[in-house]
């Protein structure tokens, strides 16, 4: 079905959209009634473990199965050997680039490991524990390569991952806009820096799980644990098993948390499903924290040279630079998001008229690095906003004039980010609308940014104190489609059911929010079902922050649909003209009679239908915030930490706030915290929860947020943007700035993250440093 | 371990695993009374033992429990994963000291890990549900 029904009462006059709804999902999760894959009932489902690489880099001679197999409770043992002479390669799902090709992972490692933990073999067996006691007994022959750790090994070519190529460079993403080599010849003032963004990742905290069950007789398998992009991991999974895209089921349930790394398609994805066929039986496996660190995707490593150059009254010119992004070992499905993303979004929410940005894509013998949470954008915030303050110093600017100077204005909305030189759907790129210096100057006023300049550097009880201010954009809403199905069932209540899936943010209470308001109905009597591809013929999943924007158009749309089908229902029952027919508080009205919709109809009325969009919706905001910096310890306190976006409507306040405190929250742990240490040797150091430190409830004071829908967007009948990264993104950028200034009597510059005690602490005992920043006469 | 014991022979899968090495907090129970890792502990210790799991803290009618009511309304939980080991440091904690201010119960639900509310959301949740354990 196309697109482009107009919605027919649209949600003008609604009672949910905009109110603080209690979540319909709370009730079982907190009852322990919740499904995660784990729990998924199945008496007979055999255990599967996979056996990983504990070298970074190898030449595989053998692996030896004898004494395995031999363990009783053991069923199979597969290596590469049974899947075939033809082994998979899981593709790239955005980014879909050619030169992408080589880099891609095989599901399973035949002659070379590339990192530690690429899969080697998976043993099935009666339990968990004779399976991984068998794993115990395989005996690994193995010629050791040297490791591949940094991007100066990885640049340098000495040795590389893919021989075939003749290089670790996979690709170099591209930004680019106006004459930035000419801008800078012509600028008063340019100054260049190295900043670096330390390897962390998504870390939710249910792990990764599989439960797959064949069904020999009728050639049909089911997949449990579908999460994010159930759609595009079933089309693939079908194709890698010659199976027709219809025989196989993915079945959404619990999901404890995404962030962008849940629900991609990695090996296991493969693995699994392929056992499962193999032995004719149910087969589950949940992977331990131990193996999520060292087989779900990494992100965020990254070191940058980047110049900005502004003119005397500190408008920012050109931007101009190279990323390099240590992207592991393979290029998963969205390895190529953050480098791509980097470059693009590397100016944010400011005007600049030339940008020349390169990002490389850098093989290293480490755990493939994926999309977390504002990819690329914190990575690129914390860079500019980093540059803008040393720019703002440098020039004897103000830190917010530089900001409201530079922030793109709103009557040159919609706003044209440079191009990216790699051709993808919908090759521009427009910041949608906006009223960036409003939010701005309200981010300011809610945290008294003018009242506390006093604060900025000086030495209270031993600490110095420090104010910064970042600003950000968020991307929502890719395409290029979502569907709905809605159901008219014969009691009268509505089933919906969407191809966006839910990860634990809270999608069903807001598609059932807007399905209530554009049917009319109360929200008791419409229940929502999504992330399964049994529901719709198609769906798109959730990532990019589009659930919200594509699944809950597409449910505003269908609502339409359905109400006219209902009405077109009820005339020809009542034998009269369809305008006699309406629908009013969720009652049936022909002419002055009033029917109830249950039983209405013998059989439900159902109708299907898809919102297309290929144009993304733009969140934005500031985040302003008060560190202390101890000089003796260099540990940092946030004392106050303010966000202000706008989100263009806003569908449920209270799950929306949610998504900003959690998302702060995160980004503490980024920018404070989370870092994933290699050593020479490519082996992982912090791979428990012991040594990579997620953020408690001690460690951080909440942040304060205001979110506003000031400015709808444009491109979708809710005017809904996404927002689920925007209170992340921002904070790198808005610590560093914070720091800077508290230690500015040190010229201290924090360039590199995490902000950990010892770094800062360095930072201030090698004050004095010069930088090469440089005002032209 | 008494988690997998819960989990597996009695089919009680409100008590989740996040981690099996005692640092995320999910797999948190109540054994006589005191919050316990039950990834850390065999189920042959737990022999003579009260236990109480998140599935044993609704009322006897069946409705949410006053501290799982004031999740609920203070949208405590997002994905859910967390909220069994979460409800239950909690509700150890309450049983014990009805008073324990927002540092305390900050200090102990450190030990749980929770990866979407950054926690504020969760601190008010058991500020509120104080009373009822008066």
């Amino acid at each position: 079905m196309s697109s482009g029904v107009k919605s027919q009462g649209g949600i003008a006059g609604n009672t949910y959209v905009g109110q603080s709804v209690k979540r319909v999902e709370d009730d079982r999760l907190l009852r322990g009634r919740g499904t995660f894959v784990a729990d998924v009932p199945a008496s007979n489902a055999l255990s599967a473990v996979v056996l990983r690489s504990p070298v970074a880099h190898a030449r595989i001679r053998a692996i030896g199965l004898d004494a395995a197999r031999q363990l009783p409770g053991v069923v199979a043992i597969l290596t590469h050997v049974n899947i075939g002479a033809d082994i998979p390669h899981i593709p790239l799902r955005q980014q879909v680039l050619e030169e992408g090709r080589p880099y891609l992972q095989p599901v399973i490692a035949r002659d070379l490991v590339r990192y530690v933990g690429e899969p080697l073999a998976v043993v099935i067996a009666q339990d968990q524990a004779i399976a991984e006691d068998a794993l115990e007994l395989i005996e690994l022959d193995y010629e050791e390569l040297p490791a591949v750790v940094t991007t100066q090994t990885s640049l340098s070519g000495e040795t590389l991952l893919f021989e075939n190529t003749g290089t670790n460079l996979a690709y170099t993403m591209k930004a680019r806009k106006g004459d930035a080599g000419a801008a800078f010849a012509r600028a008063h003032y340019v100054r260049k820096e190295r900043f670096t963004v330390q390897r962390h990742m998504a870390s939710p905290m249910e792990t990764r799980g599989l439960l797959a069950d064949w069904d020999r007789e009728k050639g049909r398998l089911a997949v449990y644990g579908a999460a994010k992009v159930a759609f595009f991991n079933r089309s693939l999974l079908a194709r890698f098993m010659g199976l027709p895209r219809e025989a196989v089921d993915y079945f959404e349930v619990d999901v404890g948390g995404g962030f962008g790394a849940r629900g991609e398609f990695y090996p296991e994805d493969f693995l699994i499903p392929f056992a499962s066929r193999f032995v004719s039986r149910p087969v589950r496996w949940i992977e331990d924290r131990r193996e999520h660190f060292l087989a779900t995707n990494h992100a965020r490593e990254m070191d940058a040279e980047i110049e900005i150059a502004c003119d005397e009254g500190g408008r920012v010119l050109a931007l101009r630079g190279t990323v390099n992004t240590n992207i592991g070992a393979y290029l998963r499905t969205n390895g190529l998001t953050a480098p791509r993303n980097v470059t693009q979004f590397c100016s944010g929410p400011y005007d600049v008229a030339n940008i020349e940005i390169d990002a490389r894509a850098l093989m290293t013998n480490k755990v493939p690095a994926g999309t977390y949470r504002g990819p690329g954008r914190y990575e690129g915030a914390f860079f500019m906003e980093r540059l803008l303050d040393m720019a703002a110093r440098d020039l004897r600017i103000d830190l917010a004039e530089i900001r409201r100077l530079n922030l793109i204005p709103e009557d040159k909305m919609p706003y044209k980010m440079a191009v990216m030189s790699h051709v993808e759907p919908g090759t521009e790129t427009w910041c949608d609308s906006g009223a960036y210096t409003e939010v701005f100057d309200r981010c300011l006023a809610e945290f008294d940014w003018h009242g506390k300049q006093h604060l900025q550097g000086k030495l209270i009880d031993g600490r110095y104190h420090g104010l910064g201010l970042a600003c950000f954009v968020e991307g929502g809403a890719a395409g290029p489609r979502e569907g709905a199905r809605m159901v008219l069932e014969t009691d009268g209540s509505v089933s919906v059911y969407v191809g966006s899936s839910a990860l634990g943010q809270g999608l069903a209470t807001i598609l059932t929010q807007i399905a209530a308001d554009s049917l009319g109905m109360p929200m008791e009597r419409i229940r929502v079902h999504h992330g399964s591809t049994t529901h719709v013929k198609e769906g798109y999943g959730s990532f990019h922050s589009r659930s919200t924007v594509m699944g809950g158009s597409a449910v505003l749309e269908c609502s339409a649909v359905l109400l006219q089908a209902i009405c077109a229902f009820a005339a020809s029952k009542a034998d009269c003209p369809l305008d006699a027919v309406r629908l009013r508080d969720g009652e049936l009205w022909v002419g002055e009679e009033r029917r109830s919709l249950a039983g209405l109809s013998d059989e439900p009325i159902e109708v299907e239908h898809s919102f297309a969009n290929s144009k993304h919706t733009y969140s934005y905001g500031t985040h302003a915030v008060h560190v202390a910096v101890d000089p003796k310890t260099g540990e940092v306190e946030i004392l106050d930490y303010c966000t202000v976006e706008d989100v263009g409507r806003v569908i449920n306040p209270a799950t929306l706030h949610g998504q900003v405190l959690g998302s702060a929250y995160q980004g503490f742990g980024s920018t404070f915290l989370e870092e994933l240490v290699y050593d020479e040797a490519g082996q992982l150091l912090t791979g428990t929860f012991a040594d990579y430190l997620l953020p408690t409830a001690t460690d951080f004071r909440a942040p304060r947020s205001t979110s506003l829908g000031l400015r709808p967007s444009p491109n979708n009948p809710l005017g809904a943007k996404g927002a689920g990264e925007g209170g992340l993104i921002a904070v790198g950028g808005a610590v560093g700035n914070a720091i800077a200034s508290a230690l500015r009597h040190f010229s201290a510059e924090p360039c590199s993250l995490p902000f950990s005690p010892a770094r800062i602490w360095r930072l201030i005992n090698t004050s004095g440093k010069e930088h090469d920043g440089s005002v032209r006469h | 371990t008494l988690a997998d014991f819960l989990r597996a022979r009695l089919s009680l899968t409100g008590t989740h695993l996040g981690c099996e090495h005692g640092v995320c907090g999910a797999c948190t129970i109540s054994v006589d009374g005191e919050a316990v890792r039950s990834c850390l502990m065999l189920a042959v210790q737990a022999d003579g033992s009260v236990i109480v799991t998140v599935e044993g803290l609704e009322a006897e009618d069946g409705r949410l429990s006053a501290l799982q009511e004031s999740f609920h309304k203070n949208y405590a939980l997002q994905c859910g994963f967390c909220t069994p080991g979460m409800l239950m440091t909690i509700h150890s904690l309450l049983s014990a000291e009805p008073e324990a201010n927002e540092s305390r119960i900050r200090e102990v639900i450190s030990g749980n890990l929770c990866r979407c509310t950054g926690y504020e959301p969760i601190v008010r949740a058991a500020l509120d549900a104080r009373s009822a354990y008066e």
